[in-house]
């Protein structure tokens, strides 16, 4: 169910422009991976290029690899779609549909990929998503009332349910506090920690207390100046990062030197 | 920073005072001096005009609705035996409301399945140059006078539509709608309601695309992100958002088909209520006032302008209809 990820001199453009160059990381199955680095610096532009969710911005595209267990996820053939229900994704500010009810949420993915479901089935799936996301206590007494009325905490944490709903073998989160007031931001950090017993967590975030309490290990991003590529800087144990890095750049930003 | 707030009449005072001790040392008498200013007059000023033209559209649609009431007065109260022929209102109103209600229906039902269809190509399939292009192109159509549609409709629609209504009636005739004999002319029912479905086409689409576009990129994301493609992407996000507007668009749509006089008026053959829709025959209320309006004195005129008073009254009650059905599903809506 969790996979690794190997990316191999991964190049990112908008068009002509070269937004990111020359990624290459390995990310373990059953891990929190940390990126961290300064606005602009490509590590939400690199993140969405693990789902291919980078293809939706018109003219975007990549070279190079990346891997999901030795699969190429661009590989000539492979169809984004597949490759989305496989790699799941949180999103910086919550983004329930607000169409639907708490319940339609979380069965929004799992309808579009395996179609009919028993009203069982949908139960089940249902309760155990969001027992996995730490709501069901929250909602089990409302699951027909709709996903917007819920607090922004609990929103996020229904799209966590909503994306572990589809089973997917990784899990991408795009500063999925930052939206977030600080008990929520617990929340959802608990959280954080519990899916990693199951899946590939990789999380870009803007705090770093958060990066430290929540990654294994953790990636550090730069950029050398407006119009240059972002870069990946380091990557080692998050201790390490951020307590004894190699790079002088990695120091000065981790101890807020930077800029 | 401080400055604006003195200028927004708006903030209450003891905020603003607030704001005044932690930036600029202010005395109290400057703030109220400065209270009075060029904000606080260009606030009244824009919330008195919003306020008039807000006035203006109910005066508006109160003196069309006390014109129409007065001046068809005397066609209900009058002996049902003068009116019409003999026939009485009622019985010369209902087959002009049928007939105005089945060309507006057909209409709707042709116009709203297509105008939805371009308009999401143009918001979320078509590339940019070309949905550029093509919305240009739609507004255009929906700039083109009503009267020049009708010339289209009797010069080449009509005339194009006569096989087709031939074969209608020979391989469907046993189903009412279509019963024979066609006309020959193809001045009928349908060809006023494909008129008609043309022209809302344009109404409804500009309306669909600008709502389509305004869908939240949040939820579109969410809904790939999950594995959608993009036509489950439109359905799971774009259409719920839309719904309310898509009712609306439609409505507009509806409005304008059910006022719609001279096309109506120019393409059909008008004549008694029928069942059959590529027959001559049927009348829609708004080209029957067109039609006899300039011959019309007296108790007829009454007459006519009751007939007008229908439609506005059977108008109204659909957007009270299509209010209800949108304000039903709020809850749901997105905008909370």
């Amino acid at each position: 169910m969790s996979k690794r990820i190997d990316v191999k001199d991964l190049n990112v453009y908008y068009g002509n422009f070269l937004a990111v160059e020359g990624v290459s990381i390995n990310i373990a199955p059953r891990s929190v991976t940390a990126f961290i680095g300064p606005s602009g610096c490509g590590k939400s532009t690199f993140l969405r290029t693990l789902n291919r969710m980078h293809e939706v911005i018109p003219n975007a595209r990549v070279e190079g690899e990346v891997l999901l267990d030795g699969d190429n996820l661009y590989a000539p053939g492979v169809d984004p779609v597949a490759v989305r229900s496989h790699v799941g994704m949180v999103f910086q500010r919550p983004n329930p549909f607000p169409t639907m009810s708490i319940r339609d949420n979380v069965l929004a993915g799992v309808k579009l990929n395996g179609g009919r479901l028993s009203r069982s089935e949908a139960q089940e799936i249902v309760e155990s998503s969001l027992l996995g996301a730490n709501l069901w206590n929250e909602v089990k007494d409302r699951l027909d009332k709709p996903g917007s009325g819920l607090s922004g905490g609990q929103q996020q944490r229904l799209c966590i349910a909503r994306a572990i709903a589809v089973k997917p073998d990784v899990i991408l989160m795009d500063e999925p506090c930052s939206a977030l007031d600080p008990i929520s931001t617990l929340a959802v950090e608990d959280l954080i920690n519990e899916l990693k017993e199951q899946y590939t967590v990789v999380i870009v975030t803007h705090n770093m207390q958060q990066a430290a309490r929540v990654s294994d290990k953790t990636a550090f991003f730069n950029i050398a100046g407006t119009g240059k590529p972002g870069k990946l800087i380091e990557y080692a144990e998050t201790a390490t990062i951020f307590n004894n890095p190699k790079e002088k750049a990695t120091e000065d930003y981790v101890s807020g030197r930077f800029g | 920073m401080a400055k604006t707030l003195h200028e927004t009449p708006s903030v209450t005072k003891g905020r603003d005072v607030t704001a005044t001790q932690t930036k600029t040392p202010e005395s109290p008498k400057e703030l109220r001096e400065m209270s009075s200013g060029r904000g606080a007059a260009g606030d009244r000023i824009f919330s008195g005009a919003a306020l008039a033209a807000g006035v203006l559209i109910l005066v508006a649609l109160v003196a069309v609705a006390v014109f129409l009431v007065v001046q068809a007065l005397p066609a209900f109260v009058a002996p049902q035996s003068q009116i019409a022929n003999g026939q009485g209102f009622w019985p010369y109103i209902f087959p002009l409301v049928v007939g105005t209600v089945i060309a507006a229906a057909i209409a709707l039902l042709i116009a709203t399945p297509i105008s939805i269809g371009v308009a999401l190509f143009i918001s979320h399939y078509a590339p940019r140059r070309l949905a550029q292009i093509l919305g240009y192109v739609i507004d255009l159509l929906a700039a083109i006078p009503s009267v020049i549609f009708g010339a289209w409709g009797i010069s080449f629609l009509a005339p194009a539509l006569v096989p087709g209504y031939t074969w209608l009636s020979n391989a469907l005739g046993w189903i009412p709608i279509f019963a024979g004999p066609p006309s020959a002319t193809g001045k009928t029912l349908l060809t006023a309601s494909i008129v008609l479905a043309v022209m809302v086409i344009p109404i409804i689409t500009s309306v669909c695309r600008e709502i389509f576009l305004q869908t939240p990129k949040l939820h579109e994301e969410a809904a790939l992100a999950l594995g959608a493609t993009r036509w489950e992407m439109i359905r799971m996000t774009v259409l719920p958002f839309a719904r309310p507007g898509i009712i609306s668009a439609v409505m507009l749509g509806l409005g304008r088909a059910l006022g719609e006089t001279m096309a109506v008026a120019l393409v059909l053959s008008s004549g008694p209520l029928i069942a059959s829709l590529i027959r001559s025959g049927n009348q829609t209320i708004a080209a029957e006032i067109a039609l006899n309006f300039p011959e019309a004195s007296g108790l007829s005129l009454n007459t006519l302008i009751a007939a007008g008073l229908v439609l506005f009254l059977f108008t109204l009650a659909v957007n009270i209809l299509a209010r209800w059905v949108i304000s039903r599903h709020k809850e749901f809506s997105g905008a909370n």
